[in-house]
């Protein structure tokens, strides 16, 4: 058997990146801009209006309190958007078949349309900083924190938007998960609030949701401030990254979704 | 390494509803030939290339592509066929050269030779002056040449085409033709299936029929057309036949009053019909073959079991 060598793979997943890349760059419009500009509205209603109101929040400033919560907020929603609708749209126009009648190992099309996700995740994710700076001053307390953090956390979300796209048959299929679990889940993943402010019960609860995890260790990376423990939130991001990935082959290996 | 493009033996595809699209086929192709797989809707044309290609998972039985095992060396196998689908399947929202130039990429194919050979296969079939184009602007035309570049950008042995010219008019349909004809003369294999009988007719030197998910024909076209026993051909005549003559192996029936048809039999020649025809004092206007040959013999074989929804069409 020869597989593709190296360097095919390298090509391939190279294709696969860019076009992924090329398809929300070209409507950037619908997909970079519109969560720039909800951020921006977040940081003048909540931080700055409600804000100066608040007060600080574990001993910060509100304003500065939430920019990574809504750095975070912005990366996990087009991570998982960015995929699940591009993988939904291969299926629906079978433009997929082109990959599936290739010799490109399943791994390479999960790691290329999650190649795709990382991209927009992080180009949203840089833009709200950006608009952020109108607001916040930037503060960075560890790069190797912030970087690894959120980078990691987009590949979950990019995994978890290719799974719901593989199990999509319609387009209510693509915006179930997004609206009713992870919406939920991130705003109460200690965006707005630090989850010490609740009750003993709900901060129990809060533990269950994993975004909690990785917003606290963003934040973490950014600001220096933490509820809960660094090393928890890597092993949470890893077994979630390593659960996904596992999940979505062995989907794709067994063709459900893709294949007749 | 085997001199068969395609092997296939005792293929089988159950679905989960329990209708089972191939019953044990057997096929082979051999490499270089022009091969026609015709069958009615849902005889199993389709399902048999979606097992080939990958697209489709199979019950049981083995396909091996140029010596390659389906299960064994799917990479293989898939590397050496290309694959025209019966529906646009590409991107919609990509310019043209893309559509081509990411498949190339998907086998490995260095982004600059992509180009290269982009250029070549879209400008051989009229559309590299299109390739800025977004593919949804194509006419329908365009995008089945566009399906057909596609598949030939990473230069496989063995190419299927599912029906490429459903919806093509009969002047790109031709040019098509020998767009085909010339890569099959290169020595690229080609399976091709398709409604218009006349086309596979044209094209291919071999031909399996498929009905109710069983090879029901599997021979050369030759002797498959050998098989004809009578041939039909309509007279149109100057002036109306009083009375029809009779012939022992030339069997005349009236149509309309300047209208007759003629069965003739196998190894009668079309001289002895004329001297029929002059000998009863009936003059002929013009004459035509009634229907395909092909389409006759495919009528026989496929009556059996035919079904109500067969959309066989005849391009003659």
């Amino acid at each position: 058997m020869r597989a593709l060598h190296l360097h095919e793979n390298w090509t391939a997943l190279r294709t696969i990146v860019t076009k992924e890349v090329l398809r929300f760059a070209r409507i950037w419009v619908q997909t970079v801009l519109p969560p720039m500009i909800t951020m921006a509205l977040y940081f003048i209603i909540f931080g700055g209006l409600i804000g100066s109101r608040i007060g600080e929040m574990d001993g910060i400033r509100y304003m500065d309190f939430i920019v990574p919560g809504l750095i975070m907020l912005a990366v996990i929603t087009n991570s998982y958007s960015n995929v699940v609708s591009s993988f939904f749209s291969s299926k629906f126009q079978r433009h997929i078949e082109e990959l599936l009648v290739s010799p490109v190992p399943n791994s390479l099309i999960i790691l290329g349309f999650v190649g795709g996700g990382i991209a927009r995740g992080l180009a949203v994710g840089v833009g709200v900083t950006l608009v952020s700076l109108f607001f916040s001053p930037f503060s960075l307390h560890s790069l190797t924190v912030t970087v690894s953090v959120v980078v990691m956390t987009s590949v979950v979300f990019a995994l978890a938007g290719l799974i719901n796209g593989v199990f999509a048959r319609n387009f209510d299929d693509i915006s179930i998960v997004p609206t009713f679990v992870l919406t939920p889940l991130t705003y109460l993943g200690g965006v707005f609030y630090s989850v010490s402010l609740l009750p003993d019960f709900w901060q129990a609860v809060s533990q269950l949701n994993p975004i909690l995890y990785m917003v606290d260790a963003f934040r973490y990376g950014l600001l220096g401030t933490s509820d809960l423990s660094l090393t928890v939130s890597y092993a949470i991001i890893i077994g979630f990254i390593l659960g996904l990935y596992l999940f979505a082959l062995t989907l794709l290996n067994r063709g459900v979704g893709v294949r007749n | 390494m085997s001199n068969a493009a395609l092997e296939i033996r005792a293929l089988r595809k159950s679905y989960r509803n329990g209708f089972e699209a191939l019953k044990g086929i057997d096929l082979t192709v051999a490499e270089g030939s022009f091969f026609a797989l015709l069958g009615p809707n849902g005889a199993g044309k389709s399902t048999t290339i979606g097992i080939v290609t990958s697209l489709i998972s199979k019950t049981s039985g083995k396909v091996k592509v140029f010596g390659h095992d389906l299960d064994r060396e799917v990479q293989e196998v898939k590397r050496n066929i290309g694959l025209v689908p019966q529906e646009f399947n590409f991107n919609n929202f990509e310019p043209v050269a893309e559509v081509v130039v990411n498949q190339a990429g998907y086998y490995g194919i260095p982004r600059r030779e992509a180009w290269k050979r982009a250029r070549h296969y879209l400008g051989d079939l009229g559309l590299w002056d299109k390739r800025k184009d977004m593919a949804r602007t194509l006419s329908g035309g365009m995008k089945r040449r566009l399906m057909i570049a596609r598949a030939l950008v990473h230069e496989p042995r063995l190419l299927i085409l599912d029906e490429p010219t459903a919806g093509v008019d009969i002047e790109l349909r031709r040019s098509m033709w020998e767009f085909l004809q010339d890569i099959n003369c290169d020595g690229r294999s080609i399976i091709l299936t398709t409604h218009y009988l006349e086309e596979a007719e044209r094209l291919c030197r071999n031909i399996a029929i498929i009905d109710h998910g069983h090879i029901v024909e599997n021979t050369t076209m030759r002797r498959l057309l050998a098989k004809l026993d009578t041939e039909t051909v309509v007279l149109e005549l100057r002036t109306a036949a009083q009375q029809l003559p009779a012939h022992d192996s030339i069997r005349l029936r009236r149509i309309d009053e300047l209208t007759l048809e003629a069965d003739i039999n196998r190894g009668e020649d079309l001289n002895a019909l004329f001297q029929l025809l002059d000998g009863a004092g009936i003059h002929v206007q013009s004459m035509r073959n009634k229907t395909n040959r092909l389409e006759e013999l495919f009528i026989r074989m496929t009556q059996a079991g035919q079904s109500a929804d067969r959309g066989i069409r005849s391009a003659s």
